[in-house]
Formats: structure tokens, C-alpha cells, sequence
């Protein structure tokens, strides 16, 4: 009943659906902590411009929030509607978090944002500094969540299946929780919010600084924005690291993707900083290597041997053969409860039942797969090289990147000579895309770098769709476009909108264009009727 | 420790807590939504129904997730099964649901009429299309949908969208649409005055009337319709497959609880008496008043349909021995154990901030403040 045009269609829709909803994530869960920081100053100075500070950047923080939610929803309606089979599967696990996720963070977030923004007249100061970081730990805490619900499926710890339910079931929640996995997704993910964040604020505040305007406010603005971000670069890539150790733990083969092995080194391996790899010949070209690296980032030690792809096809192998003889178990079991010989079997093979049914993509009954169809579910359990290669490459490039600009950054504040820098400014403004291409392309090392799985070794993506046609994924796919493409538009123009009025939205009278082109504040001057602020 | 059997009758009430909870919260602001158009003329008025939510709709909507969420992980087999077979209703759903956020924050940062009416319009749409397609799809689910499952549980829908929209399952919308529109209305009795309360008074006193009416007319329907019963199946306290059972369809069956516990007349007597109750309370513009009958006509009706269908939470009209029942739809008891503790910490809390959020902003918002504050609301 599995439609292999609905497979396809549904891992698109899935990957534009994700993809587009963490546009706006990472600007929630970095801006939310940049709000705590301008409005604690506030509270300590007791400076209005610094409430001004937490009010502006809270409105444009407002503006990417409404898509954040909005884009949210999509996420939790589409494993239902689109990957059924996955829900029933591992709903017993997965869903768990997703629940806490509501009850515990996210209703926290949702409750107190609007209270940040309609509750200034009615809370004390701390009061209402209280809800601003009530907002951040509860978007962080929803990321924590969602991370650990990520996690599991990168490496599945503290389950079981169950053949009477024919499903996945959880056998320790402290394993979900604490699952390294998602302890290592969790403070890389959030920190390359604070980055996105962090770009943003700078980039702003650098253009008001270019036009000369609003100079007290861009001023304050851009070194706290150097300040948290050069803290959260730093974090990203040393927290990076700390996830690619994990990788290397739990997803062998995504590692030997990324770094294009096609073949087994020496331990320690060396790390491939360029190539371009080529599939068809198994090969890299044009590589640079530096010697011993890779091994030791990854391994952490001189003598532990990484394995290649052609090694990691020999291990597939053994585990697909032997998983399909526990899938055939499971069935002899499900036509006789008291097969007590093919009970034996399942209990002997069913740690790889999962690579067993890597087979039903070619055959129906994985114990009549033929030698080939055996070596063509090798090939897919390897994700592809190039995409993976090329993704991660362009993210650590523009993770070192954003440690320059921020220490830079970072130092001429200190200095207080950013402004005379205009190379500088310039750079930040026209970095602010930058963010988003990392977080986008690291979530693409993320998730096809767990390809032909959605669980690892336990369930695969193409047994995990819904029973539903391709038509029907694709009239739904065209709705998302449609929707979020018309979304995405107005979105854009508010932020454009709101960013280029600065702090002048607030309709204080003491901003650049109310005070007619005045530059600081204070200026006492008759305030433009501007309605639409 | 709690016993499986008693986990499993748990979170039947906990998941039907949170239905009640989404629209007691959610359910007010989308009856707002609902009466945009028509119970406020002006932008200003406008405005002042749409920052009577403001602070709100966010934290409010989050009970939707969290039910979602909770039936996610307490009966994936329900959210599976449901959500992939009614496939373009849920879609609808969400697609609607899209413009409650955006047009709550985006709606007013810009002067433009056109585009002001514009979101005014995706407000009404992200209120009322889901209000009718929640009680569309429990129309639907009361009947019993076509579906049924492969050996390896992979479930297989053999319905189209089209057979959703029958004469039960649209009365089921109504009745929901409308017992939304009822709740919003009292709801803006509570936080406004003069014109735009007298026409929520109004409002309140029509929708109510219609909720009691359609609620009547479908518990007609429902004593005729074909129930389901179980015959036979592992107890419930087991750990079960859905394919262990047999079921089967009879005349009048969904009447059989009420006839072995007569108590439970009491759900659907709520529903009828909160109803008429909120409208009196409505007519005399005791907002507070109305606003808890309407809570409890929801909630009446809400555990109308559901006693009326336990232990069944989601019958197949295809293949009844299939049906979903509150003790094989489950998960493990060991997440139904942890599901439980974290809702029993965590509700009480939300509950709580969520009162003192209200708290805080209370207050009736007028014309004067929101030309005062023109920057600062939506």
C-alpha cells in the first residue's frame, strides 16, 4: 500500500516544511535572550533608551514569532498526515516529548510573550523583566524537546520493539532525556540561534550607523550584539565539535559521507578539508587533506580506526542479511503465536530487524531477497556523499566566519572604534543573510545525513509514509507553497518595514524620524503623525 | 504505581479534559475571530475585539498543540490513522489555522484599509473554518470512518473527502461552530462595553439558541444511528492490538452507556442548560456569568459524544473489529505512566499562570484606549 511517488513527495514536503519553519526558529530562541540582556541593563540603569532597545527589537522579534508558531503548527499536524506508519511505529517514544514540549515549554513561551508585549503599563519593572525571561527559557526549552525528540531519532537509545503492538516502545525515559545525541543537537542548535540572532542585531544596528541615525541606540544595540555573539561563535563551532563527536558514536556512516571516506584509513585519518567528490568513482578530486585530524576530532584519540564506506558496506551487509531473518521471525511468529523455534530466531536477530527492512523497498518477503537486491540495500543505507560533503563544508566555513566578524566586532567595541570601521558595518549588514544559509544546510547535514532512516537502524524513511496517494502529497506540497510563500512575503515586508523605521516604530517622539531627521535622543521636537509606526 | 487498565481510562479523561480545555481557551478567541466581521464595524472596533486576545490567543492556541500532542503520544494509533485518512480536513484545518497568528500580529502594523480588512478576513477564515471542521470530523468519527489495518498496523483509509461532508457530520458542525461563536460572544460581553456589547449580547443570545437546537436535533440523530459494541477481546488491562477484538454495528448502540449509568444524562443535560443559562446570564449582560455556562455547555457536550462512544474512540464503518477502543489504541504503560505524572505536575501550573496572565490584563478595553495606545496594540 505504499505508493513510492507519496515516499518522495512527502520527504520534500517534509524537508520545505522544516526547513522553512527553522527560518524563523533560530531568530526566536537567540532574540529572546538578546531582549533579557537589553531589558535587564534597562532595569539595572533604569536608561529609557534601553527599554526602547527591548521594545524595537521586540517588535521586529514579534514579527518573525507569529511565523515561528504559524510554520510550528505545520510540524506536529505532518507526521500524522504524511508519515502514519512512523507514527504508529514510534509514536510511544517520539510522541512523549513532543507532549512535554506543550505542557512544559511551550504553552510557558506562548502565555508570557504576550504579556511581554501588552504588560508594560501593567507590571512592575522586574515584573515584567521576569516574563522577557520567562519568553527565552521557555523557547529554549521547547528546543530542548524537540531536540531530544530529534536525538532519538539519530540514535534510538532506551527502546524496544514489541512484537504484539508491532511497534517501538519506550524502555527508559532517563535514556530519551539524557540521550548524548540530543544533549550534543541541543547546545549546537541554540547557540547557532544566538548567532542568527546576533548577526542580525549587528547587521541592523550597522546600517543605522551607516545612515547616521539613531546613533545612541544602533551604538548600544550593536555591542551587545558583538558581545553575545562572539560568546555564541565561539559556542557553535567548540559545540560542533562536541556534535560531531556524537555523530561518529552513533551515525558511522553519516561521518564517512561528510567527510567523503570512501575508503578505510590509518587511524588517525586525516580530514579532507576540499574536494569534490564523486560518486560514481568513489573518489575524491582535487582533495586537500590535513593529516591526522579528522581522526582525532572524531575519535579523540591516535588508534581508533574510523571506518571507510567500503568498510561500513561490509558491516551493512551482515546486519541487512541478519535483520532479514528477523523479519521473517516476526512473521512466522505472527501467523503462530507458539513458533516457539521462530520466537528463537527474532529474539537472536531482532537488533538488526530495522536493516532487514531496509529489503521491503524490493522485495515483499525480505527472506526471498536475492544478492542484488541485498547489495542495493547496502548502496541506499550510505547516505549521498556530495550533498552532505558540500553542506557541511559550506556551514564550518561560515561558522569560522562568524567567530571573525564577531571578535572583530567584538574588539572594536571595546575599543569604540566600530564606527569609524565603515568596512565593518558594511560587512555585519550584508552578513545578515549568512546565518540562515548555516542553520538551512545544517539541518540538511542533519537529516540527510540520517538518510535511508527515519529512526537509525530501527524504522526507514520509505516504510514510514502514510498510506496516502502521491497526488494527494503533491496537492497538499502546492497548498504549502502557495500558503507559506504568500506568508513569507508579508513577512519580509513588515520586517523591512519595521527595520528600516527603527526605533521610530515606537512612537516616542525621540527618534530619528519623528524628531525630523534628529540624531539623538532627548530632542525635544513635535512628533510626526506617522499612523501606520 | 498506577495499574494499566486504570492509565488507560486516565488519559481517555485527560485527552478529553484537553478537548474541553481547547475550547474553554482557544474556543473564546476563535468565537471572537468568528464575529469579527460583523459584531465590529469600524478599525477601531475592530481593534478592540481583536486586543480583547491579544495578550492571550498565543498561550490559548497551545491547547490545541498540547491535545495534539497528547494524543501523539498517548494514542498514536489514533493520530495516525485519523490524521492521515482525514487527510484534506486536517489540512483545511491548518491552512485556516495559518491566520490567526500573522493576522493577530501583522494586522495592524500596517494603515492600509485593504490590507487591514484583508487579514480581518484570514482571522475570520483561521476561526470559524476550523470551529465547523472540529465537530465535521467528531460527525464523522461518531458514525465510524472507512479504514482498517495491514498485518504489519500500517493503516489504510478507504474513504474520500467528500463522503466527510454527509447530513450528521455538517449538523456536527454547526453545532460546534456555533457553541464557539456562543462562548466568544460571552466572552466579549466580559471585556468590552456599549455598542460592541450589545451586539455580543445579541450574538450570544442567537448562537446560544442554535447550539441548543442543533445540539437537540443530533442527539435525535445520534439514538437512531448505528453504534458499536465489542463482543469479544482481551481485557482491558492487557496489552492489545487492535486485531484481537470483534466488533459489531447495531441500531441505537451509542445509548447503551447511558442505559447501564443513568448518570451520565448529566453531559448532555449541561450542554442544554449551560447553553440557555449563558444566554440568560447574556441577556442581561453578565459577561462572567455566561461565560462559565457556556464553558460548561462545552464541556457537556464534548463528554456527550464522548461517554456515548466508550470505550470506542475512533470506529471503522469498514471493518468494525478494527475499530480503535480507549484499551488498543494506547501506548506503553510505562509513557502512559511518565505521560501522566507530567500532566498532573504541569496542568495545574498552566492552569494557574494562564489565570494570573488574565488576571493581569484584565479589564474592559474601550475605543479611548486603543486610539491612546495606537503603537503598542495590535
Amino acid at each position: 500500500m505504499i505508493d513510492p511517488g507519496a515516499v518522495d513527495l512527502a520527504r520534500l514536503q517534509f524537508a520545505v516544511t522544516a526547513l522553512y519553519h527553522f527560518i524563523f526558529v533560530p531568530l526566536t530562541l537567540g532574540l529572546s535572550f538578546l531582549l533579557v540582556i537589553m531589558e535587564t541593563v534597562y532595569v539595572m540603569t533604569d536608561k529609557p533608551i534601553y527599554r526602547d532597545m527591548t521594545k524595537f527589537w521586540g517588535k521586529l522579534f514579534g514579527i518573525n514569532f507569529a511565523l515561528g508558531v504559524t510554520t510550528g503548527l505545520t510540524m506536529e499536524f505532518q507526521f500524522g498526515t504524511n508519515w502514519a506508519y512512523y507514527s504508529h511505529y514510534v509514536g510511544d517514544i517520539f510522541g512523549a516529548p513532543l507532549a512535554i514540549e506543550g505542557l512544559l515549554a511551550f504553552f510557558l513561551e506562548s502565555t508570557m510573550v504576550g504579556l511581554f508585549f501588552f504588560g508594560w503599563d501593567r507590571l512592575s519593572k522586574v515584573g515584567h523583566l521576569t516574563i522577557t525571561y520567562l519568553v527565552a527559557i521557555g523557547s529554549n526549552l521547547s528546543a530542548v524537546l524537540i531536540l531530544i525528540a530529534n536525538g532519538w531519532m539519530q540514535n534510538p537509545v532506551g527502546a524496544e520493539f514489541n512484537p504484539v503492538t508491532m511497534r517501538m516502545e519506550m524502555t527508559s525515559f532517563w535514556d530519551l532525556v539524557f540521550n548524548p545525541a540530543a544533549q550534543a543537537k541541543f547546545v549546537h542548535t541554540v547557540s547557532s540561534g544566538y548567532v542568527t540572532a546576533s548577526v542580525f542585531v549587528l547587521g541592523i544596528s550597522s546600517w543605522y550607523l551607516l545612515k547616521g541615525r539613531d546613533l545612541e541606540f544602533a551604538r548600544r544595540s550593536f555591542r551587545i550584539a558583538a558581545a553575545f555573539g562572539l560568546a555564541s561563535a565561539l559556542s557553535v563551532v567548540v559545540l560542533g565539535d562536541e556534535s560531531g563527536y556524537a555523530v561518529t558514536e552513533h551515525q558511522k556512516t553519516k561521518l564517512a559521507a561528510i567527510e567523503g571516506m570512501w575508503t578505510t584509513e590509518e587511524a588517525p585519518a586525516g580530514l579532507t578539508v576540499f574536494g569534490i567528490p564523486d560518486e560514481a568513482n568513489r573518489t575524491n578530486h582535487a582533495e586537500v587533506k590535513i593529516p591526522y585530524m579528522l581522526g582525532l576530532i572524531a575519535t579523540r584519540s591516535s588508534d581508533t580506526v574510523l571506518p571507510g564506506i567500503d568498510q561500513l558496506e561490509v558491516t551493512l551487509r551482515q546486519r541487512i542479511e541478519s535483520g532479514a531473518i528477523a523479519v521473517g521471525a516476526l512473521e512466522r511468529m505472527r501467523l503462530n503465536k507458539d513458533d516457539a523455534e521462530a520466537a528463537e530466531l527474532f529474539a537472536a536477530h531482532k537488533d538488526d530487524m530495522g536493516y532487514g527492512l531496509l529489503l521491503k523497498k524490493y522485495a515483499e518477503d525480505v527472506t526471498l531477497a536475492t544478492p542484488e537486491m541485498i547489495t542495493q540495500a547496502v548502496d541506499d543505507a550510505i547516505p549521498p556523499v556530495a550533498p552532505l560533503f558540500w553542506s557541511f563544508r559550506i556551514m564550518v566555513a561560515l561558522g569560522l566566519a562568524f567567530i571573525v566578524l564577531f571578535a572583530i566586532a567584538f574588539w572594536a567595541s571595546a575599543k569604540n572604534s566600530f564606527e569609524q570601521k565603515r568596512w565593518l558595518l558594511r560587512w555585519a549588514l550584508w552578513f545578515i543573510p549568512m546565518p540562515w544559509i548555516a542553520t538551512q544546510v545544517g539541518w540538511i547535514v542533519a537529516e540527510v545525513g540520517r538518510q535511508p532512516w527515519t529512526v537509525h537502524g530501527v524504522l526507514p524513511t520509505h516504510l514510514s509514509v502514510s498510506s496516502v496517494s502521491a497526488n494527494e502529497v503533491l496537492l497538499s506540497l502546492a497548498g504549502f507553497f502557495a500558503f507559506y510563500t504568500l506568508l513569507l512575503v508579508a513577512e519580509l515586508y513588515l520586517m523591512f518595514k519595521y527595520a528600516r523605521l527603527g526605533p521610530s516604530s515606537l512612537g516616542t517622539g525621540a527618534y530619528h524620524f519623528e524628531t525630523g531627521g534628529g540624531l539623538t535622543k532627548g530632542t525635544v521636537s513635535a512628533p510626526i503623525s506617522r499612523k501606520e509606526f | 504505581m498506577l495499574d494499566y487498565e486504570t492509565l488507560k481510562l486516565i488519559w481517555w479523561l485527560l485527552v478529553g479534559v484537553l478537548l474541553v480545555g481547547f475550547a474553554v481557551m482557544d474556543g473564546h478567541d476563535m468565537g471572537m475571530g468568528a464575529l469579527l466581521p460583523f459584531v465590529a464595524k469600524t478599525d477601531s472596533e475592530r481593534r478592540v475585539l481583536i486586543n480583547s486576545v491579544a495578550p492571550h490567543w498565543d498561550g490559548n492556541q497551545v491547547w490545541f498543540i498540547t491535545a495534539g500532542g497528547a494524543i501523539f503520544a498517548a494514542w498514536p494509533l489514533v493520530y495516525a490513522t485519523a490524521f492521515s485518512g482525514l487527510y484534506f480536513a486536517l489540512m483545511a484545518v491548518l491552512w485556516a489555522m495559518f491566520f490567526r497568528p500573522v493576522g493577530f500580529d501583522y494586522r495592524s502594523k500596517v494603515a492600509d484599509p485593504r490590507w487591514r480588512a484583508a487579514w480581518d478576513w484570514g482571522l475570520f477564515a483561521g476561526s470559524a473554518v476550523p470551529a465547523l471542521l472540529f465537530g465535521v470530523a467528531f460527525g464523522n468519527v461518531l458514525q465510524g470512518v472507512p479504514f482498517h489495518y495491514a498485518d504489519d498496523m500500517r493503516s489504510i483509509y478507504t474513504g474520500t473527502f467528500w463522503a466527510l461532508l454527509n447530513p450528521f457530520a455538517l449538523l456536527s458542525g454547526v453545532l460546534s461552530l456555533a457553541m464557539i461563536v456562543f462562548h466568544g460572544a460571552n466572552y466579549l460581553i466580559v471585556r468590552t462595553e456599549g455598542v460592541i456589547q450589545q451586539r455580543a449580547a445579541r450574538a450570544s443570545m442567537i448562537f446560544g439558541a442554535l447550539m441548543a437546537l442543533v445540539f437537540a436535533v443530533c442527539g435525535v440523530m445520534v439514538m437512531n444511528m448505528q453504534g458499536y459494541v465489542q463482543i469479544s477481546g482481551p481485557e482491558a488491562g492487557v496489552m492489545q492490538s487492535p486485531l484481537e477484538k470483534a466488533v459489531e454495528m447495531r441500531a441505537g448502540a451509542w445509548l447503551y452507556n447511558f442505559d447501564k449509568l443513568p448518570l451520565l444524562w448529566l453531559f448532555p443535560a449541561l450542554g442544554i442548560i449551560g447553553a440557555l443559562a449563558g444566554m440568560a446570564f447574556a441577556a442581561k449582560l453578565k459577561g462572567m456569568l455566561a461565560f462559565v455556562a457556556s464553558s460548561v455547555a462545552m464541556l457537556g457536550v464534548i463528554f456527550t459524544a464522548g461517554v456515548a462512544m466508550f470505550p470506542f474512540v475512533l470506529p471503522s464503518s469498514s471493518d468494525p473489529s478494527h475499530s480503535l477502543t480507549v484499551w488498543d489504541c494506547v501506548s506503553s504503560a510505562g509513557t502512559l505512566g511518565i505521560m501522566f505524572w507530567v500532566a498532573l505536575i504541569m496542568t495545574p501550573i498552566v492552569i494557574a499562570y494562564t489565570g494570573w496572565a488574565y488576571r493581569i490584563m484584565r479589564g474592559k478595553i474601550t475605543v479611548a484606549h486603543i486610539e491612546a495606545n495606537d503603537h503598542s496594540l495590535y
